[in-house]
């Protein structure tokens, strides 16, 4: 199974992945438009850390044994049994935030315009995560590991 | 269920249940009775989850005994059901004070769908609304009960709300959001009679100081009770609750307790607690499936922990937040009111033993990791409760564990 890892090593902190993230997960697809048009704007699902000279991107790292799919009061968060991914149903989330409270990565966002939970969906319609494809520096790498 | 079948695709499993299908999530029953959320959006599992799962479903019946020398199950028609290995899960069942009038017509619980549909009836002939209990269940009943046009009162015995998760200063922020939206809140007493009108129905209640409410309906959320009948004066050992190990076995062979009726292992007294709530019920749950079907697995433990939406005021409360003056710990606080935001760390020889968060809680999953896996945190505790607070904060050695894959 393939999952984004993260290399802080060589991260400059630019916060590209930030902007195509939500430029994928945006209406439009494009970054003028789902920066200045689209209300509320989409959140990145990744974020940024940053203590100079240290940074790293962090997102849902989809844990093999994932205590936010125990945590979930509305069945929204599930470990999907063949891809291993932590999947998030939108349409389900009742946005109690129990998820956010044990998330070990705080990877978790709160989209309060919608009271919804977002989170990284490693983009289901592309063959290379928005954010890992446009990081200039390769500090987000897309790699076959061993799952499950 | 899920846990068994992971590991054991073919084994029977049964499963009896005084729930009707489909499986609904109770904790979203404020929402629901609110309109927020539809039928369809409860649905916690599919409505296919019994035969996906390949189990044998015995929906809206009731065990009522067990016989654990020949080892069946009876059901309330009498019939048999022959086990070899046995997981109690009965839950919770909402406590009910012994008050003059708790008989009422109009005085309900809030625990299941059938509570939020009769108060959604009963709310449409009445508006006055007393919540007796200011604990979780009672913000979600009073939220949802004010959102459908209630004139809710809450009445809680103790002086703030929510004052097993809170401290005073959190306490006092949630109660001015809960005030904002009208919601009237008395703290430090309690409801000693429920007055009847002469239908049998609520037509007021008195507190503790003489004080009468007139309303129509009562909601009664003061805490919960674990389920024990089905093993009381059995083999079973019940202290609060059904007594489990750390494989959430019952100190009979075979026997396995989870959820809300089980007396488990807790983090922060490191004793056996009665934890009745839903992260640690379905850890505990998946725990239990998995040793019972032969995986062995062991439970990490719980800890108190609550995350509420209500009133617009996003919380996170973990473990000890109210320490007892005098014991060694040390307290961490950043307040600012006029946003709100509060944010608390208590610590105990280096390692976070309880956090409240109170507004900016997204981060809140990083503090409840160092807490739960007792990380020693004095190195970096001067940044716990700032602003930027992340991963980016802790020892690389840690990061690098967390982030195992990255460095593989």
């Amino acid at each position: 199974m393939k999952r984004i890892l993260v290399r802080e090593e060589v991260c400059m902190g630019c916060g590209l992945c930030e902007v195509h993230c939500i430029v994928q997960h945006s209406k439009s697809k494009d970054v003028i438009k789902a920066y200045k048009r689209e209300h509320p704007r989409p959140l990145s699902r990744v974020r940024v850390e940053e203590l100079r000279p240290l940074s790293f991107a962090i997102q849902c790292q989809h844990c093999e044994d994932p205590l936010c799919v125990d945590a979930c009061l509305s069945g929204a968060m599930q470990l999907d049994e063949e891809t291993r991914l932590v999947l998030h149903d939108v349409e389900k989330c009742m946005g109690c935030w129990t998820c956010i409270a044990v998330c070990p990565y705080g990877a978790l966002r709160m989209d309060e315009s919608r009271n919804v939970v977002v989170k990284c969906d490693l983009c289901p319609t592309l063959d290379t995560p928005a954010c890992v494809a446009n990081c200039p520096n390769e500090a987000l790498i897309y790699k076959e590991v061993a799952v499950g | 269920m899920e846990a068994i079948r992971e590991v054991d695709p073919a084994g029977s499993l049964t499963v009896v249940t005084e729930e009707l299908m489909p499986i609904r999530s109770r904790p979203m029953i404020g929402d629901f009775l609110c309109g927020a959320a539809p039928l369809q959006k409860t649905k916690y599992r599919s409505d296919q989850f019994w035969c996906e799962n390949k189990v044998r479903a015995f929906t809206g019946r009731k065990a009522v005994r067990v016989n654990f020398g020949e080892k069946y199950v009876e059901l309330d028609e009498g019939e048999r059901i022959e086990f070899e290995q046995l997981l109690i899960a009965t839950g919770s069942k909402p406590f009910l004070p012994n008050i003059e009038g708790v008989d009422a017509k109009g005085v309900f619980t809030f625990t299941t769908f059938a509570d939020a549909e009769a108060a959604k009836r009963k709310l449409a002939e009445e508006k006055r609304v007393v919540v007796i209990g200011g604990g979780l269940i009672g913000v979600c009943a009073a939220e949802a009960l004010a959102k459908c046009g209630g004139d809710v009162t809450i009445v809680e015995l103790q002086e703030r709300i929510l004052s097993l998760l809170l401290d005073d200063a959190a306490s006092d922020i949630l109660r001015q959001a809960i005030r904002h939206r009208g919601v009237k809140i008395i703290t430090g007493h309690t409801v000693q009679q429920i007055e009847k009108r002469d239908d049998g129905s609520v037509g007021a209640v008195v507190l503790d100081n003489g004080q009468r409410l007139p309303c129509g309906m009562v909601a009664i959320a003061i805490g919960v009770r674990p389920r024990t009948e089905l093993v009381l004066d059995t083999e079973v050992r019940v202290n609060r609750g059904i007594v489990v190990d750390r494989f959430m076995r019952t100190t009979l062979p075979n026997v396995y307790a989870c959820g809300d009726v089980a007396e488990a292992y807790d983090l922060i007294s490191e004793g056996r607690r009665v934890l009745p709530q839903w992260p640690v019920a379905h850890m505990s749950g998946r725990v239990a499936g998995f040793n019972m079907a032969g995986a062995k697995r062991a439970y990490p433990g719980g800890v108190v922990m609550g995350a509420l939406k209500y009133f617009d005021t996003p919380l996170v409360a973990v473990g000890r937040t109210n320490p007892e003056k005098g014991a060694d710990y040390e307290v961490l606080v950043v307040h600012d009111p006029d946003r709100p935001r509060y944010k608390k760390a208590v610590l105990k020889d280096g390692v976070l033993h309880g956090f409240i968060l109170v507004g900016d809680i997204e981060r809140a999953g990083i503090l409840c990791y160092l807490l739960t896996k007792g990380v020693d945190v004095a190195a970096f505790k001067d940044t716990l409760l700032s602003d930027g607070f992340g991963l980016v904060n802790l020892s690389e050695g840690l990061r690098r564990t967390m982030l195992m894959r990255s460095w593989m």
